[in-house]
């Protein structure tokens, strides 16, 4: 693989790595604790939203973006393996 | 047939099973020993990670803790889960590309050094220890108590099966052990809360019956609002709503994240697949296994809970039920009636509080109390040998490569051959089933807390130094090394003033920014980040050669070879 392709493969990575942990915080930190009793004003059945964000709906958020971060990181393997003749295409594929 | 004669069964049986696939699957290489050949599926090594992972703590107190935290619980849920995100973004591929058998091994060729090998050995080794002696521990108290043997002949048992499969088998008999050993402590913990889900709500999915109506005979109502009342009636914290601050919980959390992202035994489970597309994949399992109980285990902290109150609160003590005198023999239950009125009053107030509860009793006991069917009441023993012994034998095989791979090979004999390698290895397995089971049966008194510490120990020394090392490609030994040991040191040296030196201390006025020891390990890795990152900018760049391993993990395609 070229020094080009290899470097926006990388960058893609980065970019799937950083996208999945912003949402990993969001869901747990923010939704999970720092917001957590404005949350609560809401309820849905049984459950107060951020308790139940708290308790349950963070830790299905958390199995989602790992297989999405499969998903995606197949895809972008994938791409880079079509196209290692092309680093143009590549790079081009990686900027959409 | 009684729960005893069920116990045995289940327990034989199961044991059975174990010492099956360590024959079946024994080890004839370090390659084998170290991490199965590599060759294990995503699927089975999700489940394995799984069982590792999931120790006496996660499947016998958990819940209870939960039970007894109300909302505040959730650093545990969170903590323990939203690791696996940071461990399957952040390390697991990588470090099955960079393909070497060990944690320290990484550190030691990541930062070609040698001393940067042997504090990353001497981490994983007072980690492990810290965390195996609590499984042993567990191990005794469900023989102790299912099983009405003493506590020594059950921590022996358990010595003896761990032994027997690690020994012949290394990492190949542990994890296709461990495949098992989730089958058989998932189910155990499924069944008696799918049981209890039912009866009290009627919905045969706890996650949902946790927010459902109970049925008449509970009173009706959603439990949870019930639960609140409850609480609030008898002076105990309202269940759903927080007593700690935010930013405790913020950052116990966070510790917890971080610690299960940096334990060697968990990232060791990551070496033994084939190639990255299955280290990513078998993450992906291992955190849908563990979400299984972990999305279970707060349902049934709420369950067990109203349930407790229900059943004892201002009762005749001439009339408890059976259970209730079972659990008063091992102390785990303990009434003193205060006011000498016969009846059990159990109430926030201490002070006319008359029941003392222990919080692992929430998930041993709670099929009892739910009064279900006697095999039932017994799987959880089986259920509850399988979580400690699978986390066990994880943690003892971390123990053995640091010593024979890492310090014996990689540092002081760099001679031996590979069959000496692999005779060290058991060697040192036996002897850490042995220290590990003396401390089973002479716990120190303060295990079950330094277990939470290991987290915190975890978090400020090896996370960052890894993860530094996969994405800095500029981070050198020299930063590498002075951020370990400042974390590791700043997180003991908290730890142990609150805990050892000053524990009068020990409380929101005490604490550094509110932070409480459980919760300073993310202090720890931020201390540990800052230090890396600025020690590395004033010294010499890493050598062309470690760079170019930095550029190739990071590369698509296939792993470096073992």
């Amino acid at each position: 693989m070229s020094d080009e392709s290899a470097h926006s493969y990388w960058k893609g990575n980065l970019k799937i790595v950083l996208s999945l942990l912003g949402v990993w915080f969001f869901i747990s930190f923010v939704c999970g604790i720092l917001l957590v009793d404005v949350l609560d004003s809401i309820r849905i059945g049984g459950f107060k939203l951020g308790f139940w964000i708290a308790q349950q709906g963070s830790i299905y958020v958390f199995v989602v973006l790992v297989f999405v971060y499969i998903k995606l990181m197949d895809r972008l393997d994938a791409q880079y393996k079509d196209s290692s003749t092309n680093s143009d295409n590549a790079a081009r594929g990686e900027m959409e | 047939m009684s729960v005893q004669i069920w116990t045995f069964t289940f327990i034989i049986l199961s044991f059975g099973l174990y010492i099956g696939i360590a024959i079946w699957s024994r080890a004839s290489s370090t390659n084998e020993f170290y991490v199965a050949g590599g060759g294990v599926p995503p699927l089975a090594n999700g489940m394995a990670t799984a069982a590792d992972w999931m120790s006496a703590a996660s499947f016998i107190s958990m819940a209870g803790l939960i039970s007894f935290l109300g909302r505040d619980g959730t650093f545990y849920l969170m903590g323990w889960t939203g690791g696996y995100v940071l461990l399957a973004l952040l390390l697991a591929p990588y470090l099955r590309k960079f393909g070497k058998f060990t944690v320290p091994d990484f550190i030691g060729d990541r930062y070609y050094s040698r001393s940067a090998r042997l504090i990353a050995v001497f981490c994983a080794i007072v980690i492990s220890f810290v965390y195996v002696c609590g499984q042993m521990q567990g191990a005794g108290i469900v023989f102790s108590r299912f099983l009405e043997v003493d506590l020594t002949v059950g921590v022996v048992i358990g010595m003896t099966i761990v032994f027997f499969y690690a020994v012949l088998g290394g990492m190949k008999g542990i994890t296709y052990t461990q495949v098992a050993q989730y089958c058989v402590l998932i189910f155990a913990f499924m069944v008696p809360a799918i049981f209890i889900s039912l009866m009290m709500t009627d919905n045969p999915i706890p996650q949902l019956g946790f927010g459902s109506q109970l049925t008449d005979e509970f009173g009706g109502g959603y439990l949870l609002d019930r639960l609140d009342n409850l609480s609030r009636d008898l002076g105990f914290a309202v269940y759903t709503e927080g007593q700690k601050s935010t930013q405790d919980v913020f950052f116990i959390t966070a510790a917890l994240m971080f610690g299960t992202a940096g334990l060697p035994h968990v990232i060791i489970r990551f070496f033994t697949v084939p190639n990255v597309r299955d280290a990513r994949r078998s993450a992906g399992f291992a955190l849908v296994f563990i979400a299984i109980l972990y999305t279970t285990a707060p349902a049934v902290a709420a369950f067990a809970r109203t349930n407790l109150i229900d059943t004892v609160n201002n009762i005749e003590y001439s009339e408890v039920p059976e259970w209730f005198t079972t659990w008063e023999s091992t102390n785990l239950i303990a009434f003193t009636d205060k006011n000498n009125d016969g009846r059990i009053q159990y109430v926030g107030d201490p002070e006319r509080n008359e029941l003392q509860v222990n919080r692992d009793i929430m998930v041993l006991a709670n099929p009892e109390i739910a009064d279900l069917p006697s095999w039932v009441v017994a799987l959880v023993a089986a259920g509850g040998l399988a979580a400690a012994l699978s986390t066990a034998a994880g943690l003892l095989l971390v123990i053995s490569t640091a010593v024979s791979h890492d310090l014996l090979k990689r540092s002081l004999m760099p001679d031996i051959s590979e069959k000496q390698e692999l005779l060290y290895a058991r060697i040192a397995i036996f002897v850490a089933v042995l220290i590990a089971g003396y401390y089973g049966i002479n716990p120190p008194a303060y295990v079950a807390q330094v277990v939470a510490f290991a987290f915190g120990l975890a978090a400020a020394s090896f996370f960052p130094a890894i993860v530094l090392g996969i994405f800095q490609k500029r981070m050198n030994k020299e930063g590498a090394i002075a951020g370990m040991v400042c974390g590791f040191l700043f997180t003991a040296g908290y730890i142990i003033f609150f805990k050892f030196i000053d524990p009068a201390a020990d409380n929101a006025e005490g604490w550094l920014f509110g932070i409480s020891p459980e919760g300073i390990g993310t202090l720890g890795t931020l201390i540990n980040l800052v230090v890396s990152l600025s020690v590395a900018r004033f010294t010499a760049e890493p050598p062309r050669e470690v760079q170019q391993i930095v550029e190739t993990i990071r590369l698509p395609g296939e792993a470096m070879e073992h």
